[in-house]
């Protein structure tokens, strides 16, 4: 079986099958030295003139990009923090400034109602004079009428029990008693 | 690629390396049409559409493809820069262009049917010579004789300088022997145990275990494709560190 097929195979390829390692046969050296060489060629043009060119530019584009990114990166970051700054700030003001106007407010408010208190206690106070001397008024009307009963019962007493009412006499009695009463 | 037997132990695991005319039956010339054009004209489609049509975008926040376009040139890039120095850059795009043609070769030939071309020594010598040729030409350019000093270790005894400086002139001329057969070796053993182990697949009694074996291999074998790639392409740049700077 074995020798059939080698001779077929001498029979299509040629006469140096039997010999061995066909990498031996040296009357296939120049055809493969050639299309090697024809291969080597295509491939260093392709690469040097387009391929690695091109591939070094995308590479150094990449790179370009990639620095120009983390630039633009640290710079957005110092804004950041800058605008962080400026908020921090306004913030500040506008606390002070809410704090002055509350205070403002706080005084306007204090003096208008220590103004008003001033006008109600004025007030209050000349109603209490008034009503005191109303009081008063009232007393004295009072006074009057009880001297005035008191005399006219003292002099009605004195002549039920038979006496003269001496009217001035009962007057000075009935005064001084009220003093000593009123005392 | 030629006809595998079927059924039977008929494994033939060196055939998927043989470089025929990709239409008709004739001697392979120099100018031929072969499996070999095919696969590395592929590489050259990947290549392409990996760098320039995945890029073509020119995102600046990246797709998935200029993603890996850009990871690509990066982890180069960086590597040149980091083992060759500074000065190393004027030779990224050549660096480059071994790093993903050998990535591409590797992975495109890890396709069922297809044809690594790296795993040919002419291929891969002629990577190596290229290396050594601009390396070497470049040191004596830049450095003038002082190039000589990679083979003159200035740090030992003087006595042993002759001694050290025969070592190094041979392990010199042995960087491009083992720079090609390394990646052109260790794809060719790869794909050839692949095959043995699809070979006894085809016998019922075996063939989950070479079915998992398979599994494992290729498995190893991603893993090979883009090691090979890097260990080539790090070498290449060690070599042009000591053109640039012979010193030790």
């Amino acid at each position: 079986m074995a020798t059939e097929t080698a001779g077929h195979g001498v029979e299509t390829v040629g006469q140096e099958i039997e010999a061995g390692m066909p990498q031996l046969d040296f009357s296939t050296f120049p055809n493969q030295i050639f299309w090697l060489l024809v291969a080597l060629f295509a491939i260093y043009f392709i690469l040097s003139r387009i391929a690695l060119p091109r591939i070094g530019a995308v590479l150094a584009e990449r790179q370009g990009t990639i620095t120009n990114d983390i630039a633009a990166a640290e710079e957005l970051k110092l804004r950041a923090v800058d605008a962080e700054k400026a908020y921090d700030k306004a913030l500040a003001d506008a606390r002070t400034e809410a704090g002055r106007i509350v205070a403002a407010t706080k005084a306007d408010i204090q003096g208008e109602l220590d103004n008003v208190i001033a006008k109600a206690d004025a007030e209050i106070a000349a109603k209490s004079a008034e009503s005191e001397k109303a009081i008063n008024e009232i007393r004295a009307g009072a006074i009057k009428s009880v001297e005035e009963v008191a005399t006219d019962t003292v002099a009605a007493i004195v002549v039920a029990l038979g006496g003269q009412a001496d009217k001035a006499a009962v007057d000075s009695a009935v005064k001084s008693r009220l003093k000593g009463d009123a005392r | 690629m030629a006809s595998d037997g079927g059924s039977g132990l008929s494994i033939h695991p060196m055939d998927q390396f043989i470089v025929q005319p990709l239409f008709g039956d004739g001697p392979v010339g120099m100018f031929t049409i072969t499996n070999v054009t095919l696969w590395l004209a592929l590489s050259v489609v990947a290549v392409l559409a990996l760098m320039v049509l995945g890029t073509r975008g020119r995102a600046v926040v990246p797709g998935r493809t200029q993603s890996v376009a850009e990871l690509a040139y990066g982890f180069v890039y960086k590597m040149v820069e980091d083992v060759s120095g500074k000065e190393g850059l004027k030779f990224f795009p050549y660096i480059m262009t071994l790093f993903l043609f050998i990535v591409f070769a590797n992975f495109l030939g890890l396709l069922p049917m297809s044809f690594a071309t790296t795993s040919h020594i002419a291929v891969t010598a002629l990577l190596a010579m290229g290396v050594f040729l601009t390396v070497t030409i470049l040191g004596f350019v830049k450095n003038g004789s002082k190039f000589l000093g990679l083979f003159w270790v200035s740090s030992a005894p003087l006595a042993l300088r002759p001694v050290l400086a025969i070592i190094e002139l041979i392990s010199y001329f042995v960087r491009p022997v083992s720079h090609s057969i390394r990646l052109a070796g260790n794809i060719m053993a790869g794909h050839a145990v692949l095959k043995v182990f699809a070979g006894f697949a085809a016998v019922g009694a075996i063939a989950p275990i070479a079915i998992f074996g398979m599994i494992g291999v290729y498995a190893l074998e991603l893993l090979v494709a883009f090691i090979q790639a890097y260990v080539f392409t790090i070498l290449t740049c060690v070599y042009l560190k000591d053109a640039l700077h012979p010193g030790h």
